[in-house]
């Protein structure tokens, strides 16, 4: 049933979400750290384990499908909610520092690509 | 007629996530149909649909003097819903599916690299714009730095270090435009960075941090590649709480 796969997907999302506040609350961070990225490792764990034992049927796969195939309307629905307002009514200072940073970060992408692939000889593609 | 719009309105509004899915789903459609017609696809869709959404919001916000986009406007408030957190994470765990496990671990240390150079580098460089605009105390320099980093970072960091309303406000602000940036600059210049395979992504998502920003600007260029970016995005927020107001903030004091 499709409910199983809703359901382990909300289960794993509130263990990484648990998760990711203990571990915020025990390095003294008011924060989540990492939650939704430790839910992401426990979905691909405990699907890889049901797949195995041959546990997964199609229907509880549906479950977990339909929430990634509705992922972008959720994103535009996400920067609909933005406060696109406030970031341009931020003034120079602000949108300096956002645009400088954003420019700063994009050009680190290719470099720390590189750096990371010493088993790959340079110029392989 | 007057009573017509009235019970529309009453309808719509109690019926709130059922009437935000209809009217992002009209727009997501109306993207697609553009993408198609005007841009031969050049422009895909979601990059449309994304650019619509944040129009809505400034007017929203315009509209309504408030901080939430569209959904403030209360036939509307359930994209609000739709587009918040809860949404939004349960969404991205499920891009996960079907993800091999190797493929993260492959990519550990570069991950774990482009998190720190991230997290640093949006720090140094927000601090050297709030250094530039004249201002030279620590606990300023710190919190803009913070914003730079992500919208979280920089009242976090701000509310440890005590900093004015002011320099707060503006730390948010500073996150905001790097996050609506990053989703909307992200498919114009991910083929001059390479951003085409799992582990850019990775990569990519550990530089820029906003969670929201990566998870839009990478549907608009590749959804495959969500998950990726997504990933090591989520531990980026707090790491930066964890560093801004400790040891970042020692180093802008020695340096000011």
């Amino acid at each position: 049933m499709a409910i199983y796969g809703t359901a382990l997907l909300s289960v794993c999302l509130l263990v990484g979400l648990i998760t990711g506040k203990l571990l915020g609350m025990a390095i003294g961070v008011d924060a989540n750290v990492g939650g939704v990225g430790i839910a992401m490792l426990v979905l691909i764990l405990a699907c890889d384990r049901l797949h195995r034992s041959g546990r997964m049927q199609p229907p509880t796969e549906s479950g977990i499908v339909f929430w990634s195939s509705i992922y972008i309307p959720i994103v535009v629905a996400m920067a609909a909610s933005q406060n696109v307002r406030g970031a341009i009514t931020g003034g120079p200072v602000a949108i300096a520092a956002g645009v400088l940073a954003v420019i700063v970060c994009f050009a680190m992408v290719p470099m720390i690509s590189r750096i990371g692939r010493r088993d790959v000889p340079d110029g392989e593609p | 007629m007057i009573e017509v719009v009235d019970s529309l309105e009453a309808v719509m509004t109690k019926y709130s996530l059922v009437t935000a899915f209809a009217v992002i789903g009209l727009t997501v459609w109306i993207s697609y149909f553009l993408s198609a017609r005007l841009t031969f696809g050049r422009l895909h869709g979601s990059a449309i649909a994304i650019l619509i959404g944040l129009v809505m919001a400034y007017i929203g916000g315009v509209v309504t003097d408030g901080t939430k986009g569209i959904a403030d406007i209360e036939v509307l408030a359930g994209i609000g819903l739709m587009g918040g957190a809860m949404f939004r994470d349960i969404a991205i765990v499920a891009t996960a599916f079907g993800v091999r496990l190797e493929e993260f671990l492959e990519t550990g240390l570069s991950g774990v690299l482009s998190l720190f150079s991230g997290v640093l580098v949006s720090f140094a460089v927000g601090g050297m714009v709030a250094f530039a605009f004249g201002y030279r105390d620590a606990v300023s320099i710190t919190t803009i730095g913070g914003g730079a980093a992500t919208y979280i970072v920089g009242p976090v960091t701000g509310t440890a270090l005590s900093a004015s309303d002011e320099v707060m406000a503006l730390s948010v602000a500073a996150g905001l435009v790097k996050s609506i940036l990053v989703m909307t600059m992200t498919p114009v210049v991910a083929p001059w960075i390479g951003l085409d395979n799992p582990r850019s992504a990775l990569i990519f998502g550990g530089l820029m941090g906003t969670t929201s920003g990566v998870a839009a600007g990478l549907a608009a260029t590749d959804p495959k590649l969500v998950p990726y970016g997504a990933m090591t995005a989520t531990f980026y927020t707090g790491l930066g709480c964890l560093v801004g107001p400790s040891i970042v903030f020692l180093v802008v004091r020695a340096l000011v």
